[in-house]
This record gives C-alpha cells, structure tokens and sequence, in this order.
C-alpha cells in the first residue's frame, strides 16, 4: 500500500492506521490500516460479522463504540476528535444498510436541514425551499423515485429498495467527498440495483472518493471499484484489484477466513 | 455522541419568568363569605350571580380536594391564598390602550402578545387578563361590526346580564367539582364571547394569562357561545414569573355550540414549570368542557400543554346533537419534575355522533405524564363512533408515560377504537440525524415535532409556529 510519502500520489482524503474497535467488550476491529484517495472506490468485502459495518460506522462516529487504539484522518484532520455531526458537514457520508424511519419528519425537510447544516459550515448562503427543491428534482429523477416521496415521513413505510433509493438520493444531494456505503445492495432487486448503482456511478469523480461494503460481488458488476480489500476477523486480511471479488464469487470466503486465523 | 453527552445539552431557562413591579389591590387570603361577597362588590354583579358565587361557595365547603389523578403534590393550603388580585388603577378601569398603565403593556410586549396597533397585522384580536383582571381587548370595534362580542368577563357581567344568565355553569354546573366549584365561588374575570347566527367570526380571537402578583390564585372563567351556523376559533396563551412557591390556577371554560356551529378552541400553556430540581411552578387544575347542544354542531379542543408543575386537565365534549362532533388533539410535555393527567371526556348523547382523541405525551427528566380519557357513548347515542390515538414518547430512564382509557358503550350500533404506543427517541434516529449534519438539539427537535405533527396541523398556523419552539425550548436537555 501506498504512503503519504509518494511524490506522484496526493495525500489520502481518508488514512486509518492500526485501528482496534471494541463493541460491547468484544475486539471487533483488530488493527486495520487502510489509505483512500480522491477519485478512488474501494470495495470492502468479507463473511458476516467480519467488521466491515463495524468499520463503516465508526467512520462515521457511532456512540457506543470504543476505540481502543490506532487513528483515521480525514483531509489530515483527526476524525475521532470530530464530533459525528462535524464529521458529516466536513463531507462524510454514511449510507446505512437499515434506514431508521422518523415518523411525521417531512423528507424533504430532514434533507434541507442537512444540506444547510453543511452548507453553514462551509460559509454558503442556505438555500431556500425553491433553490432546494430544484437541485432536488433533478437528483429524484435519476434515482427514479416519484416526487411524493419528498413530502412522505423519512424512510416511513418505505419498502426496503425504498429506503436504499433514498440514501442514494440523500448522497446525491449531499455531494459529500467521502461516501461510506454500508451494503447499500442487500434487499435489491435487480432492478432497483442498476437504479442504484447509476446513482452511484453518477457521482464518481476525481475529487471524491467512494468506499462501498459489500458481502455479494453482483453489486460490482455495476459500480467497479478500484480497490478491493477483504475483511476476516477484524482484519484486512487481503487486497486486490477487482478480479479478487470475482475470485471470492468463485471460492466463497472460507479460504481466507481460515487463512485469517492461521 | 452517547446518552451522557445528549444529557448535557444545554438547559435554557423560562423565558417569561420575569415580574412586573406594579402596585396591586390584593384581598388578604383566605376564603369565606365575605371574600365572595367582595369580589361581586367590587365587579358591581348583579344579584343572580352573587346568590350563584354563594351556592358555589357553599357547595365547595361540603367538598373534599380529588386525590384520584397520578399526580403527587404537596398539599395545597387554601387559606394561605388570596382570592383577588388586581393591578391599581382609576376606578372605572381603562378605557382604551392608551388608559392602561404603560408598565402592563410593557409586560405584555416582553411576552410578545400584539396588543398594539401592529396585533391588526397579525390579525389577532386579543383579551390580556393579568392577574386577576382583564386589561385590554383589542379590535372591539371590527367585532362589533360582524356583530361579535368579545369582551372581559367582568364587562360582560354590566353588558349582557341576560346572556350570561342563560348559559353560566349551563355547561359546568357550579356542583361539577372541587376546582371548578371553587372557580364559581371566587372567579374575577376572564372572557366572554358570543357570535351571532351565521356568522363566521372575521378573525382569530385570543386571550393572554398571565399570573404576576404572589401568593395569588389565579381563577378565571371563559365562556364562549356560537349561535346556530356561526364559526369561531378562539386560542388562549398562558405564562407565569418563576417564583420558589406553588400558585394555584382553577380556570373554568365553558363552550356551547348550536345548530350547525363550530368553535375550535386552541391553548398554548406555558405556566411556569418549576425549576430542575421541582421546586415552584404552577399547580394548574383546570375544568374545560364544550357542548355540542345542536345538530351538526361542531367543538375541537386543541391543547400544546408545556408549562406548570402540575396539570391536571380534561378538556371534554358532550355530544348532545345528532351529528355532532367532538375532536381533542392534545401534546402534553413534561419535563424535570413536571407532572401531568390530562386527556379528555367525550360523550355521546346524539344518534351519528363522532368523536376523534389524538394524544401526544411526552416525558422527559423525571416528568411524569399520564392520559386519562373517558369515552361514554349513552343509549340514545346509536351509530356513534369514537377513534382515539394515544401516543406516548419517553425521554431518559425516570421519565414515565401512563395511559387510562375508560370506555363505556351502551349502545350495540356504536364503533369505538382505540390504539396506543409508547416510543422512545432511539439512538438510531438521532444518530440518524448527526450523521447527515444535524446537531443533536435540532435532530430531537426535529423528532419531537414529528412526533406531534398530526396536533400541531390543527393549530392556526401562526400558533403552530410558537408551540413548536415552546416544545423546543422545555425540551432542551431532555434526552438520553
């Protein structure tokens, strides 16, 4: 892997050194040092119960976990010492695999107050409901979601592809530098995926970097990562280019979970 | 962020707690005859209502103080209460805004009630009661032209003797209860509305409480009658200075419609609450009941209660018109120590009569809050329906949500339902939040109005508005 010290290469938007979680006593992550650049995907992949949620959501600053040792930065700053608020309008974005409903929140309300809240940071006029609701309708119509959707409670009685829609959408408008995608594929259908996928796909550029955890390789046939590292028991226990996704299709993760503990 | 973290979120103090240095003629405390006797004196009643007060006082020596609410209070001295209070001033009270003492207006300016020139902006007409004592009624001249009357209580006794006659205690009896036959005994003012037949009042009508002086009971009386096919929406705001003492509040509201009427009553209460550790605050027992004497007459009760130590409050309906029906949409808030049973009493008298409860309790610190509600549907009352939705939403680990549903049907063709749930606010939804850049005060913010979203859409919206910052600002610090 490579290091700050590259000449050629940029330093990385996200570096995570060494880092030991614990979640309810338990050692979860166990040592993980992981580097993502600008422009990069990377695609986080092992068994279940692997970490790689575990991970996603400490990013992100999700209570309740500790951490033990080890760092991440974000642009160089210490993300740990920024609260998950701070971390959010810094341009850190958690798509979650299980969307919490918040009855009686507008949609479109919850996603204006974000989209504020970062823009505040940033020294930006808000933008009013008009300015809003335009960048939103462009977003809405990629996503193929009915604009009725907007003035619904979040994430309320939405179906499961529904929700996934939804975070995508919320990422969209976001326009967030790093997305952390926790299995934004599981429950699709293959319809809603290529939907979902496109959605990804569209945001893809060189100054943002996108780190999606997975368990199915099907997801990469639409969104194709640079990077693809797998996780077991809490490590990284192998890298590769895509063609290692494929591999895992093929071998199952037994091969490198017994590797793992070897 | 973790539940220890969201405790300490700031805890802003009550806004309104200030108190206005005004010199006051206060009856000594305590309550007999002669106390009675004084205060009809001093509003020049005619007799009917002074042997009314007296039959009410009578009554209320017979009685014992209810101990059945889940409410716990120290035990309230009735003799260490003075039962009159009012602002000094020329005799004859003042004639217009401009007669009234410019300290007053100051207070009343520092609450934010429109009683200027710029409330015709607003559109608001509003009565101010301070103390015990109306100070103001604002756009008299508009109403009257419609045909409208709003005016104090006390004015209405010397203007309209023969109205008051007829539907005084026609809706609460002066027998009802402790608070509410106290309330008849000693009540000084409050305000008096009555609208026409077919007419729909020109624009929102509003009364402002306020408790100033110590040791002062506050017992005000509103009565509210809209005549056959009239409409009018009427919303009453409350607030007290902090002081360490409890102050007593018994108000009694009665509401009649006719034939075809509408009245929709909306409160925003915002008694002072006592401080964090419970001490002081606004013991605030309260008698509200509509009427619907007339077919297809209509009375919704809308209550933002956030204010008072102690709530105890049942804003009811008695659905005696065919057709007729009864809406109560309530968001109570308790917070620290606060406590409060409240919830409502619907009765079906009238064949096809409906009836809608929404209640959203909501419990934080050690509040307690607890929904009691009655719904009687009597024999006459066939094909009546009742819904009732009563949702509780807990904040922290000593805060409680009780719910008391007391349903009798006594007639086979009637429809009642009932659904109830009690939620907290998770760490996911609020974690949620954060993560798309909200800060957590404005995330439960966001969760708390949502949580009350189907109440609030049925307040005026300029009210909706002040009740959802209201809710924002008792739940600073509030979760976990």
């Amino acid at each position: 892997m490579s290091t700050a010290a590259d000449t050629a290469a940029p330093s990385p938007l996200l570096e995570i050194r060494d880092l030991r979680v614990k979640v309810g006593g338990q050692e979860v992550l166990r040592g993980i040092s992981l580097a993502v650049r600008a422009g990069e995907m990377h695609a986080i992949m092992g068994p279940n119960g692997s970490g790689k949620s575990t991970l996603a959501h400490v990013l992100a600053g999700r209570p309740d976990y500790e951490i033990v040792s080890g760092s991440a930065s974000f642009e160089g700053r210490d993300l740990f010492a920024l609260a998950p608020e701070q971390r959010a309008r810094a341009g850190l974005f958690l798509g979650f695999q299980y969307p919490v409903e918040i009855p009686g929140v507008n949609n479109a309300y919850l996603l204006k107050a974000a989209v504020n809240a970062a823009r505040r940071e940033r020294g930006l006029a808000e933008l009013d409901a008009f300015e809003f609701l335009s960048v939103v309708r462009a977003k809405i119509k990629l996503m193929q979601i009915d604009e009725s959707f907007l003035s619904r409670g979040v994430n309320e009685g939405f179906s499961g592809g529904e929700k996934k829609r939804n975070e995508i959408l919320q990422m969209l408008v976001l326009e967030p530098k790093l997305a952390l995608l926790d299995e934004t594929d599981s429950g699709l259908d293959i319809d809603a995926l290529k939907v979902v996928a496109n959605g990804i796909n569209s945001l893809r550029a060189a100054e943002r970097a996108i780190v999606l955890v997975t368990h199915y390789q099907r997801m990469l046939d639409y969104v194709v990562p640079d990077y693809v590292h797998v996780l077991a028991r809490g490590r990284i226990a192998r890298s590769g280019d895509r063609t290692l996704a494929l591999e895992l299709e093929r071998r199952g993760y037994d091969w490198i979970s017994e590797q793992a503990a070897a | 962020m973790s539940t220890a973290d969201i405790n300490v979120l700031v805890n802003r103090s009550y806004r309104h707690g200030f108190v206005t240095d005004i010199e006051a003629d206060t009856v000594p405390p305590g309550l007999d005859e002669s106390v009675v006797r004084l205060i009809s004196h001093k509003k020049r009643e005619p007799q009917f209502l002074l042997d009314w007060r007296l039959r009410a006082l009578r009554h209320w020596q017979s009685m014992r103080e209810p101990h059945w609410a889940h409410l716990r209070y120290q035990p309230i001295d009735y003799d260490a209460i003075s039962y009159y209070s009012a602002p000094k001033q020329a005799k004859d009270g003042p004639k217009s805004l401009a007669d009234v003492d410019p300290k007053l207006l100051a207070t009343y300016d520092k609450l934010g009630v429109p009683l200027h020139e710029r409330a015709r902006l607003a559109g608001v007409a509003v009565d101010a009661v301070f103390d015990s004592v109306s100070v103001a009624t604002t756009f008299k001249e508009r109403l009257a032209t419609a045909g409208v009357i709003f005016c104090p209580f006390s004015e209405a006794v010397q203007k309209h003797p023969a109205l008051l006659e007829r539907y005084l205690g026609s809706v609460v009896p002066y027998t009802d209860n402790f608070y509410a036959t106290l309330n008849s005994a000693v009540f000084t003012d409050g305000s008096f509305v009555y609208v026409p037949p077919g007419v729909r009042c020109p624009m929102e009508l509003s009364t402002y409480f306020r408790i100033n002086a110590a040791n002062t009971g506050q017992f005000e009386r509103t009565l509210i009658v809209a005549d056959a096919g009239s409409y009018v929406s009427y919303l009453e705001g409350c607030t007290a200075p902090m002081r360490d003492e409890n102050q007593l509040h018994a108000a009694v509201v009665e509401l009649i419609a006719l034939d075809d009427a509408q009245i929709k009553y909306s409160t925003v209460q915002n008694w002072y609450p006592g401080d964090e550790q419970g001490r002081g605050g606004i013991y605030n027992f309260v008698t509200k009941r509509g009427e619907c004497r007339g077919r297809n007459a209509r009375i919704s009760w809308t209550q933002v209660e956030t204010g008072s130590a102690i709530t105890w409050k049942y804003p009811s309906c008695i659905l005696r018109g065919e057709n007729s029906i009864g809406e109560f949409y309530s968001v109570a808030t308790t917070n620290h120590y606060q406590q409060a049973d409240t919830g409502t009493k619907m009765i079906h008298i009238g064949a096809n009569t409906r009836s809608t409860i929404v209640s959203k309790g909501i419990s934080a610190g050690h509040g307690q809050n607890a929904y009691r509600g009655l719904v009687k549907i009597l024999p006459s009352a066939s094909g009546a329906r009742n819904f009732t939705q009563c949702d509780s939403l807990l904040m922290g680990k000593h805060s409680g949500a009780h719910t008391f549903p007391y349903i009798e049907v006594r007639n086979p063709s009637a429809t009642v339902e009932h659904e109830a749930s009690t939620s907290r606010i998770s760490e996911e939804q609020l974690f949620y939040c954060l993560q798309r850049g909200i800060g957590a005060e404005d995330a439960v913010n966001m969760i708390v109005s949502g949580f009350c979203r189907t109440v609030f859409k049925e307040l005026p919206m300029e009210f909706a508005v002040e009740a959802q910052n209201l809710l924002a600002v008792s739940l600073e610090g509030a979760v976990g």
